[in-house]
């Protein structure tokens, strides 16, 4: 038997100390019966799937909260490639120094921080647990025990943000020289506390958060860390290797309660049901009705190369049965409007075009 | 006594909501002609829109058999009739082919427009009037001073009408005696040649059309050839009838005095034109019945297919709605602003509404529709008269010698209270004060010339926003008075959109355009480049909004390897996309185009 080419693996972690009032993921409450639970359900999963991994993510939720002997225990169970990128998500206000030293021992190698802002009177705002002081602690510490690649999260467009406010977080973030940073805009979803209690109204309007969101890429840029996707930003050999093959349209498996895979062209999602993950770990439903045709494909290829800085190869997309002329049709009045270059093959989005990314993309695959 | 004898042709007339199907149903229950087991609400009413707004669209005609309290039994032909201004010819012609009309005033509303309107053009034609009270079960009923206000304003004998509650079948007996005792029979000879009064028809995709006459003289039998005496056009007959409440009944003929139905595999409606006259070909009268005219429609409109595929649907659709409706008229037209679609002509507003919705709710189609307009006489510097009903053809104002617009005589009537607010808004509608009658201590009819163009707009809407509902309208065209018209354009990012541009009067021009621009923005959402929005007569920019360039549009973040939700927005966001109107780079989405229809909210 041909050994197939390594995947990427999302591993979905649902447990929360408690929910953020803008977040509209799955989660629960952390709860040691339901982690030993959980792990024993994720072991089994792991078992079963037949793959070799080169990425492994751990997103959530609060995966952290499971623990190093937890994680440990899952790390182990992996099939991993050597120089697999390993990535955890973590809260600061979850992360001491024996845990991330016992992590880094386990093979992690990347970690990124949820710290949204390194302003207090914004984090109390964001109903986050935990503070800015807690945040450049726990970030330094992750840089000292060598796990080489932290990352920071900061979010844009929040209660009472200003620009001095998120400029200052930045700087902070790169005073504290992280090699990775993602940068999200704030979007209040139905069926959260934020939108119920229109905490909208005392964001930003979508006019500042333009602004907010380009004078970031440009202090990121000048800090050397470069944008290389919509929310993305890293030194040089630091973007997440993991997070790309989404973009790339790459295999990945899934492992977790609302955790999505990308099998052999095959799109699924594990219940969002943490009962349902624990009685059936390896159920997962196609999200799509049979495969995507080729048409589909070039589109979701296209439609996802373009949330890259790098853009989206002609060629490539040719290759995969798209109309490149047609596009480059769509594109002219695009590119006269500053929305989208066009060089070396590649259509990309320029920082207005990835602002109205979903105009643009809309508009150049129509 | 002879047959003619027994027979009495009638409608029953009423202001809208008075109760007048609901006053039909009981008749018809009372002589028995539907069980109750059949009995649908509004029998005679049976388009889904004039049951829901409770109006008569089309009239409808029925035959019934009553045993009177004299023993003897009576046919009854009960000859629906729409109530809406915008049907007054169909109303006249149902009414010529009777001798009597009910006259329905509710007990508490009392006289209104529609109803006097109907009441004159009843007495026009002779008809024995009878008054009915009806609503009398409603705790507001004040019967006795509606009487009183019948004998004063119209000045019939009133004191002794029925006081009914059609709703509970209150009274109605009482009714149906004075039908017989009241309306006088049918005259004519049955043995002179043929004149039938054509009253109404419509499409059966079985017999073709089937046409609702009224003999006046001579007979009707299957197999004779008959003429239509205004179109020419001939025909053999291949069943008549006369109309039961849930089919036809078909008769070995009709004869002078009666009401029934002719079917001679008529393909087109339009040979069969309401208030012509039918005779038999080989013994053909010498003279047609009085009052036949072509009905002319008075608005016009533009309407399209919101999806332009549609097009091939909506002009189906258009042709099947003009098989039953005569008085509907289309012909293609495009812009290039919505592409294909037709310019109709409707009788007036209510009709324009009625076929709108008919198309969106019995065809499923979603439509775009633009201003209404009335038809302008323009002459030219050249001598030459044309008539305007699209804005897109309004000639060069360098060549305009005079422009003339359409005027009606309106009646509105209303509490005393609302005096000042109906003054106002006709005053703000150019509308030239004629006089104001008190019909009691506490209600006016206001007497007003108002430019059709006025009313077309959303004058009802208004009329009823500052009355609270109160105020009754009823309007009669007049005729053309000079005017000073002027065509205003709305241009997109530079560009005219013609499907915007409209004729207005020089004074209303500014606020008129103002408005415009400023609904516009409010209805174009933002998008990559910003919209400047402007308003112009001539070269003239007189008002101007922008709408600034969308900013953000993205998102942020795909989260756990979750792009479906990704691909799934994006897919809604190109499903809007073809709601939109592509003009030049500008979006523009059905919504905007509809706004500019109601300026007043």
């Amino acid at each position: 038997m041909i050994q197939r080419e390594p995947v990427g693996l999302y591993i979905h972690v649902p447990f929360c100390r408690r929910k953020c009032p803008y977040c509209s993921f799955y989660s629960v409450a952390a709860d040691e019966t339901y982690m030993d639970a959980y792990l024993k359900a994720v072991l089994y999963a792991l078992q079963k799937l037949p793959y070799r991994y080169d990425t492994v993510y751990f997103g959530g939720g609060t995966p952290v909260l499971l623990g190093a002997k937890r994680l440990c225990r899952i790390l182990d169970a992996v099939d991993i490639c050597s120089g697999a990128e390993i990535s955890l998500e973590a809260n600061p206000c979850a992360v001491d120094a024996s845990l991330l030293r016992g992590l880094r021992v386990a093979g992690l190698n990347r970690i990124s921080f949820g710290v949204q802002s390194f302003s207090d009177r914004e984090l109390s705002a964001l109903g986050r647990l935990h503070d800015a002081q807690q945040a450049r602690y726990c970030v330094q510490e992750a840089l000292r025990c060598g796990i080489g690649n932290v990352s920071i999260d900061l979010m844009l467009g929040t209660p009472c943000q200003t620009l001095e406010s998120l400029s200052e977080s930045i700087r902070t973030a790169v005073s504290l020289g992280v090699p990775h940073l993602s940068a999200y805009m704030l979007k209040i979803e139905p069926g959260t506390p934020y939108w119920r209690d229109q905490v909208q109204n005392s964001c930003p309007d979508d006019d500042s958060v333009a602004e907010l969101y380009r004078s970031s890429v440009a202090l990121l840029e000048e800090a050397g860390l470069k944008q290389y996707e919509i929310s993305n930003f890293a030194r040089q050999g630091y973007a997440c290797r993991h997070n790309l093959k989404y973009w790339n349209c790459e295999d990945y498996a899934a492992v977790g309660p609302a955790a999505h895979s990308f099998l052999d062209g095959h799109r699924c999602a594990c219940p969002a049901e943490l009962d349902t993950f624990l009685s059936d770990p390896l159920h997962c439903d196609l999200v799509e009705e049979g495969t995507v045709s080729d048409r589909e494909r070039a589109w979701e290829y296209a439609m996802l190369r373009l949330r890259l800085s790098e853009g989206l190869p002609l060629s490539a997309y040719a290759a995969r049965g798209g109309d490149a002329s047609r596009l480059l049709e769509h594109a002219e009045p695009l590119i006269a409007g500053g929305f989208v270059q066009y060089t070396g093959g590649n259509l990309r989005l320029t920082v207005d075009g990835f602002l109205l990314s979903n105009e643009v993309t809309v508009r150049l695959l129509d | 006594m002879s047959k003619k004898e027994h027979i009495r042709n009638f409608s029953i007339i009423a202001h809208i909501d008075h109760g007048k199907s609901t006053l039909a149903d009981r008749i018809l229950e009372q002589t028995e002609t539907v069980s109750m087991r059949e009995m649908e609400e509004q029998l005679l009413d049976n388009m889904d829109i004039e049951r829901e707004r409770g109006i008569t669209i089309k009239a409808r005609a029925v035959h019934l058999s009553y045993q009177a309290d004299d023993g003897q039994t009576y046919d009854f032909n009960l000859i629906d009739t729409p109530g809406h201004v915008d049907f007054n010819y169909e109303v006249s012609r149902s009414l010529a082919a009777c001798e009597g009309a009910i006259l329905v005033v509710d007990a508490s509303q009392g006289i209104e427009a529609q109803t006097l309107a109907n009441t004159y053009l009843a007495l026009e034609h002779d008809l024995e009037i009878v008054p009915v009270v009806n609503k009398i079960d409603l705790p507001s009923a004040e019967p006795e001073r509606v009487c009183k206000e019948i004998e004063d304003v119209i000045g019939i004998p009133a004191m002794d009408a029925p006081r009914i509650s059609a709703k509970m079948g209150e009274n109605i007996h009482a009714v149906m005696e004075q039908i017989v005792a009241l309306i006088p029979p049918p005259q004519g000879d049955d043995d002179a040649p043929l004149q039938a009064l054509i009253f109404d028809s419509y499409y059966d995709s079985y017999k073709g059309v089937i046409v609702y006459i009224r003999i006046k003289e001579g007979t009707v039998r299957p197999g004779m050839t008959i003429r239509m005496m205004a179109t020419g056009a001939e025909f053999d007959v291949v069943e008549v009838g006369c109309m039961g409440p849930t089919s036809l009944i078909p008769t070995a003929g009709l004869s002078a005095g009666e009401v029934g139905y002719i079917a001679a595999s008529i393909k087109s409606i339009g040979d069969t034109r309401v208030g012509d006259t039918v005779t038999d070909a080989n013994k053909p009268a010498a003279q047609p019945l009085p009052g036949y005219r072509k009905v002319n429609p008075m608005v016009f409109s533009g309407i399209y297919p919101a999806d332009g595929a549609k097009y091939g649907d909506l002009r189906e659709a258009l042709e099947k709605l003009q098989l039953n409706d005569a008085s509907l008229s289309f012909e293609a037209e495009t812009s290039v602003a919505l592409g294909f679609g037709f310019r109709c002509g409707f009788l007036g507003l209510l009709h324009m509404e009625i076929i709108q919705e008919r198309l969106e709710r019995e065809y499923n189609l979603d439509l775009i529709t633009t201003a209404p307009s009335v038809i302008y006489r323009i002459t030219k510097t050249n001598g030459e008269v044309v008539y305007i009903d699209n804005p897109t053809n309004y000639p060069d104002p360098a060549v305009i010698q005079t422009a003339e617009e359409p005027v009606v005589t309106a009646h509105i009537y209303a509490p005393t209270e609302f005096v000042g607010n109906i003054m106002e808004l006709c005053q703000d509608r150019r509308g030239v004060f004629k006089d104001m009658k008190y019909l009691d201590a506490t209600r006016v009819d206001l007497h007003y010339e108002l430019p059709l163009n006025e009313i077309v707009y959303d004058f009802f809407d208004a009329l009823k926003s500052r009355t609270r509902g109160y105020a009754s309208f009823d309007y009669e065209m007049l005729g053309y008075v000079p005017s000073q018209l002027v065509k205003l354009d709305i241009l997109l990012n530079g560009e005219i959109v013609d499907a915007l541009s409209f004729i207005v009067h020089a004074d209303k021009a500014y606020p008129r355009g103002r408005r415009i621009a400023e609904k516009l923005k409010e209805n174009i959402p933002r998008q990559l480049f910003e919209v400047p929005i402007q308003a112009a007569i001539g070269g003239k920019i007189i008002a101007r909004e922008t709408v600034k360039a969308l900013r953000k549009d993205v998102l942020a973040k795909c989260y756990g390897g979750d792009i479906t939700r990704k691909k799934k927005l994006l897919e809604k966001q190109k499903e809007g996309k073809k709601r939109m109107r592509q003009l030049g780079s500008v979006e523009v989405p059905q919504e905007a185009f509809m706004s500019v229809l109601k300026l007043d909210e």
